[in-house]
């Protein structure tokens, strides 16, 4: 059982982790503007003209 | 002095040290508007980033040096034809902002912690039936504990603090029961661990925060943006007001701080302060605001404006009417805020339930536990009985089955230009099975319009509107708008002169060009017809007549028909003479119309068919109909910015559609529709799991997965009223 040793603090690691990759995105902004996200990417101003 | 309104102070200094200004922008329609802005915005000087929020209808721009002038940005944007307003950077990060990210992140806790507590609790459950040594089990179950407590503890603060405050105030609410629930679930959890038991619930209390939680976020979420529209025309206000003192002096001051009979002056290119009339000067202003009309309307001495409309090219002296609370726009958001807030009878038929449910669940969780008891079970198996019982009769499915769909009705209502202004429009438009319909006004658009230009070519046409722009004579007005519409902008010819009671004429390059009675263009007078007025035109020799009339709602006939198509019976009801009545009736396809009613006719009409059992939609704008709109089930007007308030009628509706009538009654129908299955559902859910619970059947994790489960059910069911098919958006 020693096993258990590695893996739940690995669990609960890769738990936090992403726990802290939410707070970070809550905390830029990423969840302002949900509407507008899934246009954005039919936007091609940021292609250089050819 | 300057052309147009400083915007300079507007700019904020952010955390980042970059100034940043927000915009209010009104006029997007579509997806476009993304690209269309921040691309031409690219090369403003100054201007580090502006980013567009779709779903708030905001701009954010960020700038190098806080003396920056974001004026070019902001004509840009209004010759984009877009309405501009600086919004308050304090209220950008509203309350409301802050609550919405404070719940998320509580949400985020909750869900990590319940994910992790579930994944140790599921080892023990294994190992309960198979070869777990009970040091492992204990172990699991501290570490459990240490997960569960500052977690719950963090992420049940929006449950705890609106308890606590219920508590303060005597009052009970939901979240003291979810509150009681949760502790004793901690609290028992903690005492079975410490006396080495099988099981332990910090798994149910995880997920009850949890799924609680989805569902405050969920109702939140709709609530703001309905709001973010209201809070968007509040952007328009304008804070400071220019006022021409009795002794010629001039003082700045809040415009909520101006009086009746105040003379104000108005910049070109700013907004208006407050209600009122124009007493000198005459400029083209943009009132897109209050009557959805977006070409610019030439005001002259004596012509109304509103709150929060755009000023155009000349200095206006206007004296107020209306300032502060008491203007138009002031009325339109209050009654957005109105609309958010309304209390339908199932929305009131909740909130009772939610008064004594709480009581109700305490005694009955006490019951029960004293009953097990009493049938010898042990002290500690009852409580985890009544605990389930608890945490399953959380009525949060009642609570919100009616309230979340009366927001996102409201909400889709607004994006259509419809205001409602109590709170049972929902159910009593829901009910409507016969329409009577107005003809003047409601059939046909407020404002007469041009009917025919006989054999005029276009060309003529746009000198016509070039002379009727210098004219206030509501024909000309007709004239005028017919030509913007069709050519875009005319321009002004200078030198028209205005003949009172015959027309306006100019001498252009030689030749005299007239607009007005047939007379004054050496016309013959021609045929007299019914209900329109002709006026002549003559440039060198092509000469011919206008005539102008009622002009009926471009897409009254599709309407119409969809309407026949959904099964109302359909009437029009007019107050003017047969044959015009008739015409109509004729053009729309309505079988059934009354010409020639006076008020109290059309009140016996509309008891009549009451008393035959219909329930009657009367649609009208309420000038001359103010009674029979009182008097119908239900009623509609079309409003034009000044009556927005003063109809009579349940709801209103901006613009020139009449496809707004079959989207009120596609929307509220639905929305009825949705929260009776709500309704029914939250009933359904109670009547099966409260006797299993209390039978002691369900364990407290299986009663918080059920009980979240139906609370987001309803949620995401309310969510469906928002887009119906069908409706014109």
């Amino acid at each position: 059982m020693t096993i258990l040793l590695y893996l739940v603090p690995a669990a609960l690691g890769l738990g936090l982790m992403a726990l802290v990759a939410f707070m970070w995105s809550l905390k830029s902004g990423q969840y302002d503007d949900l509407d507008g996200a899934a246009y954005r990417i039919l936007n091609d101003d940021d292609v250089k003209d050819r | 002095m300057s052309t147009t309104a400083d915007y300079s102070a507007f700019l904020r200094q952010s955390n980042k040290g970059r100034p940043t200004l927000d915009l209010a922008i009104e006029g997007i329609v579509s997806a476009d508007a993304i690209a269309t802005i921040e691309h031409s915005l690219r090369l403003t000087p100054g201007l580090v980033s502006a980013r567009l929020n779709f779903t708030t209808r905001r701009l954010s721009t960020e700038w190098t040096t806080p003396d920056c002038d974001p004026t070019p940005a902001i004509e840009t944007l209004e010759r984009l034809g877009y309405r501009v307003a600086p919004f308050n950077a304090d209220r950008t990060e509203s309350d409301e902002d802050r609550r919405t990210k404070w719940l998320l992140r509580c949400l985020a806790v909750s869900g990590f912690a319940a994910i992790n507590v579930m994944l140790l609790s599921i080892s023990v459950w294994a190992g309960n039936v198979t070869d777990i040594t009970p040091e492992t089990r204990d172990l699991f179950h501290w570490l459990s504990a240490l997960i569960a407590l500052p977690a719950a503890g963090f992420s049940g603060q929006p449950f705890f603090y609106s308890a606590a405050n219920a508590l303060r105030e005597r009052r009970m609410n939901m979240d003291v029961p979810i509150s009681i629930g949760i502790s004793l679930a901690l609290g028992m959890s903690v005492y079975e661990t410490a006396h080495h038991a099988e099981h332990a619930y910090f798994d149910s209390a995880l997920m009850l925060i949890f799924f609680l939680l989805s569902g405050r976020v969920l109702d939140h979420a709709m609530r703001k943006r309905t709001r973010a529209a209201a809070a968007n025309l509040a952007a328009l206000r304008v804070p400071v007001a220019t006022r021409l003192n009795v002794d010629g002096t001039y003082s700045e001051l809040p415009s909520d701080a101006l009086l009746e009979g105040d003379l104000i002056l108005v910049k070109p290119g700013e907004r208006f302060a407050a209600d009122g009339l124009i007493m000198e000067g005459s400029s083209h202003i943009d009132q897109s605001l209050v009557t959805g009309e977006t070409a610019r309307i030439k005001c002259v001495e004596g012509d109304r404006v509103f709150a929060g409309t755009l000023n155009g090219e000349t200095l206006l002296q206007v004296r107020v009417s209306a300032a502060g609370e008491a203007t138009l726009l002031a009325d339109i958001e209050q009654l957005i805020d109105n609309a958010v807030l309304a209390k339908s009878r199932y929305v009131q038929f909740a909130d009772r339930i939610a008064q004594i449910y709480a009581p109700v669940v305490h005694i009955g969780a006490a019951i029960t536990a004293m009953g097990w008891m009493a049938l010898g079970l042990s002290i500690h198996d009852s409580l985890i009985i009544a605990i389930a019982v608890l945490i399953i009769t959380c009525p949060c499915a009642l609570a919100l089955a009616a309230p979340t769909v009366q927001v996102v009705v409201a909400g889709a209502l607004f994006r259509r230009g419809i205001l409602m202004k109590s709170g049972d429009v929902i159910e009593r438009m829901a009910a409507v099975d016969t329409i009577v319909f107005d003809k003047t006004g409601t059939l046909t658009l407020p404002e007469p319009g041009l009917v025919d230009h006989g054999h005029l070519s276009d060309e003529a046409l746009r000198w016509a509107g070039q002379l009727a722009q210098a004219s206030h004579h509501p024909l000309a007005r007709a004239v005028r708008d017919y030509a913007v519409h069709r050519f875009g902008a005319i321009g002004v010819l200078p030198g028209v002169e205005e003949v009172t009671g015959e027309g306006v004429r100019v001498q252009h390059n030689g030749t005299m060009i007239t607009l007005g009675s047939p007379a004054f263009c050496n016309l013959p007078v021609p045929l007299w017809r019914d209900q329109e007025s002709i006026i002549g035109f003559r440039k060198d020799d092509e000469a011919g007549y206008i005539s102008i009339g009622q002009v009926i709602r471009p897409d009254a006939v599709q309407t119409i028909t969809a309407l026949k198509q959904d099964g109302y019976r359909l009437i029009i009801l007019s107050g003017d003479q047969k044959s015009p009545v008739e015409a109509l009736a004729d053009e729309l396809g309505v079988v059934e119309w009354i010409a020639a009613a006076k008020p109290a006719e059309k009140l016996a009409y509309l008891d009549s068919l009451k008393s035959q059992g219909r329930t009657v939609l009367m649609v009208g704008d309420g000038l001359n109909d103010a009674p029979s709109l009182a008097a119908a089930s239900v009623s509609l007007s079309p409003a034009t910015g000044a009556h927005v308030t003063q109809a009579a009628a349940d709801a209103v509706f901006t613009g020139a559609r009449l496809a707004a009538v079959r989207d009120t009654l596609l929307l509220c129908k639905r929305g009825q529709r949705i929260m009776r299955d709500n309704f029914l559902l939250a009933l359904v859910y109670n009547l099966i799991a409260v006797p299993l619970a209390i039978g002691g059947l369900v364990t407290p994790l299986i009663a918080a997965a059920a009980m979240s489960g139906s609370s987001i059910l309803v949620t995401l069911n309310a969510l469906r009223a928002r887009t119906v098919r069908g409706t014109s958006l």
